[in-house]
């Protein structure tokens, strides 16, 4: 006869191991007895999520985690949207764990790189966070979820604080399936703010020893921005965000979209833009949007997640971002990628390596930086089906073929890239490094970030190349050699073909869209440094400690 | 150090009658540059000197596109780099012929 109940009475063997550890009452477990915990609850070969997101760690549990008895605790399969810690890798080493599916590792992008090459790491797959959270409720469901939280009740109720992140998401894949959830909180309180987690999902709640890590993966210091990033930022502003009417967005992270925010009050008001573009976000809470939302440009953000010294500012605007009812933000980064996927016309960020025909990836030989959600937002979803202007107009010019009345839209994805990264490595190249990497350590699917038939548009300092317009392979490598200034790659243009190319509007220089050089300077800025960000904010945003230069 | 002077014929000249501009400073990842209303009006010179060596060719591509860009005839324009980027060095040259021409 079937067993249909053999997960869930492993689940209870599990939870009355884990009992025995307890502190008193409820679910409390005390930092110091959180190994023991582990080594009581875990079982080899359990897929395990240590949540790592994009700013919240679970760094306690890490830490007990590594600390685990190798001969109990072995051959962990991690499920885990971030690779961030130095903990999350230090488990593959010593046997802890052996098999990973993840989708982000920046800070430990070169170490990453070096295990994947040495064979310590058994490597499933690079996801997108859509992609991982869905495989979460398909075939890598966890036995055991290790999460963070700012404070919960003696039951288990869990504030998440701002950064919910991707808490929701990792709970409600392990717990309705069989899985333990086991919380680290920075306090036990009697009674938490708001419930963002219900208690009865929550089976043991570990008293942390320090509050945990957030990494403030968002702000850029306006002190750190070049012409050459302001004179991009315009370009796109007039020549993509205007042109299009672009109202809805995604912005990456880096010093270009950093820019463009910056330049919304004051460029963006010359161009008589405000209230026409750049109105609804999905977006952490970006430093450098204070200056636009201040000046009335924005009326609606919603978040992934928090940022670091953020959170009074917005407990002071509840207009504008998503806050529950004790005033904090909620953040939720499934949602939010779901708001960037389907509800937004376009999405603009940066990359490492473009290539001839536009793939794009950060994967370089010595770094494995991973995705995060930009393949999510970079990308044109296929099952939209509602019509806005932006998305009609980009649908227009990339239909050649086919019945117009059958034409559907496109999302905006659109490369913003100075032609030299740091150390003039050169962003164009003839080949990625992914491909180089995907052969050395044999994966199937070589980790490119954007495909090629996503992306629409790249901007340069050099101009923007329109990739809707190309209508075939070598027009589309040479509008992309077109836009790619001095590096190999550009100066291997054709230069008649590239003159043919402007003529037609599929590249514009800076002085084909009316750009005055002499603009590009950094009086432009909203904000000049971080203490004018805090100026602009009234006092309300708090910078951390290694952004007060003053 | 690397010395290096290229000259261009142009087809008019830079317009504008302001006699020289300066724009830029010497740091790291800039670069200063001086223009001097001296040539005939055909003529331009770029003189440059540079604490990176070997990059000649992208040095002469930058500035060939420049005065294609600008025709700024009559003008002589000497740069003191601190080992500035290519589109750094595109941008300032353009800035500095608006000066010219303001």
């Amino acid at each position: 006869m079937a067993d249909w109940r053999g997960d869930r009475q492993a689940r209870d063997a599990r939870l009355d191991a884990g009992r025995a550890h307890l502190a008193g009452r409820g679910k409390v477990v005390a930092a110091q007895a959180a190994v023991d915990l582990l080594e009581a609850v875990l079982r080899p070969g359990d897929r395990v999520c240590l949540e790592g997101d994009n700013q919240k760690q679970a760094d306690c549990l890490a830490r007990a985690l590594s600390a685990c008895d190798p001969g109990r605790v072995h051959d962990l399969h991690m499920v885990q949207s971030g690779i961030v810690l130095p903990e999350h890798l230090d488990v593959f080493e010593t046997g802890i764990a052996r098999r990973l599916d993840y989708s982000y590792s920046g800070p430990q992008g070169a170490r990453i790189a070096r295990m994947l090459y040495g064979g310590q790491i058994q490597l499933g797959a690079v996801h997108t966070y859509l992609e991982l959270f869905a495989r979460y409720f398909m075939d890598l469901t966890p036995n055991v979820a290790l999460i963070a939280g700012v404070c919960a009740d003696r039951d288990g109720n869990l504030y998440t604080g701002p950064n919910t992140e991707d808490t929701p998401t990792v709970v409600e894949a392990t717990h309705f399936k069989n899985g333990v959830v086991i919380a680290q909180v920075n306090e036990i309180v009697d009674r938490v703010p708001r419930v963002d987690i219900p208690g009865d999902r929550i089976d043991f709640v570990v008293a942390a020893d320090k509050p945990f890590y957030v990494e403030p993966l968002f702000t850029r210091d306006p002190g750190a921005m070049t012409e050459t990033q302001i004179l991009i930022a315009m370009m796109a502003i007039k020549g993509i965000y205007a042109e299009y009417g672009i109202r809805r967005l995604n912005h990456g992270i880096g010093f270009g979209t950093a820019a463009i925010e910056l330049l919304l009050p004051t460029y963006g008001e010359r161009l008589g833009l405000k209230g026409k573009i750049a109105t609804h976000w999905a977006l952490n809470p970006h430093p450098t949007l204070i200056p636009a939302i201040e000046s009335g440009w924005v009326e609606q953000i919603h978040c992934f997640g928090s940022e670091v010294g953020m959170d009074r500012y917005i407990r002071a605007r509840p207009d504008i971002f998503f806050t529950g009812s004790d005033g904090s933000l909620r953040s939720n980064r499934a949602f939010c990628q779901t708001a960037g996927l389907y509800a937004c016309d376009m999405f603009i960020g940066a990359t490492l390596q473009i290539d001839l025909m536009g793939h794009s990836s950060t994967v370089t030989q010595s770094r494995v930086a991973g995705f995060g959600g930009a393949p999510n937002m970079g990308s044109d979803p296929h099952g939209r089906r509602h019509p806005s202007d932006p998305w009609m107009k980009a649908g227009r010019e990339g239909q050649v073929v086919g019945d117009p009345a059958l034409m559907r839209g496109r999302k905006l994805v659109v490369q913003l890239v100075e032609t030299f990264g740091d150390k003039l490595v050169p962003t164009f190249v003839e080949r990625l490094d992914a491909l180089e990497l995907a052969r050395k350590i044999g994966l199937e699917l070589a980790p490119v970030m954007i495909y090629a038939d996503d992306v629409t548009h790249i901007v340069t300092e050099e101009g923007i190349a329109n990739l809707l317009l190309c209508r075939d392979a070598d027009e589309r490598e040479q509008a992309i050699r077109g836009v790619a200034g001095y590096t190999e790659v550009g100066r291997g243009r054709d230069r008649a073909k590239v003159e043919a190319l402007r003529a037609r509007g599929v590249i514009r220089r800076p002085e084909d869209l009316g750009i005055e050089p002499l603009d590009a300077d950094r009086s432009l800025l909203a904000a000049r440094s971080i203490k004018d960000l805090v100026h602009w904010s009234g006092g309300l945003y708090e910078p951390p400690a290694r952004f007060r230069n003053w | 150090m690397e010395s290096l002077t290229f000259r261009h014929t142009t087809k008019k000249p830079l317009p504008g009658a302001k006699p020289q501009a300066i724009t830029g400073v010497v740091a790291s990842g800039n670069l200063e540059v001086l223009l001097e209303r001296v040539l005939p009006p055909d003529a331009c010179e770029v003189a440059i000197e540079t604490p990176i060596t070997g990059y000649g060719p992208v040095w002469e591509a930058v500035v060939a596109d420049f005065v294609a860009r600008a025709e700024p005839g009559g003008i002589r324009i000497s740069i003191n780099d601190g080992g500035a980027r290519p589109d750094t060095v595109s941008l300032r040259l353009l800035q500095g012929a608006r000066l010219m021409e303001g």
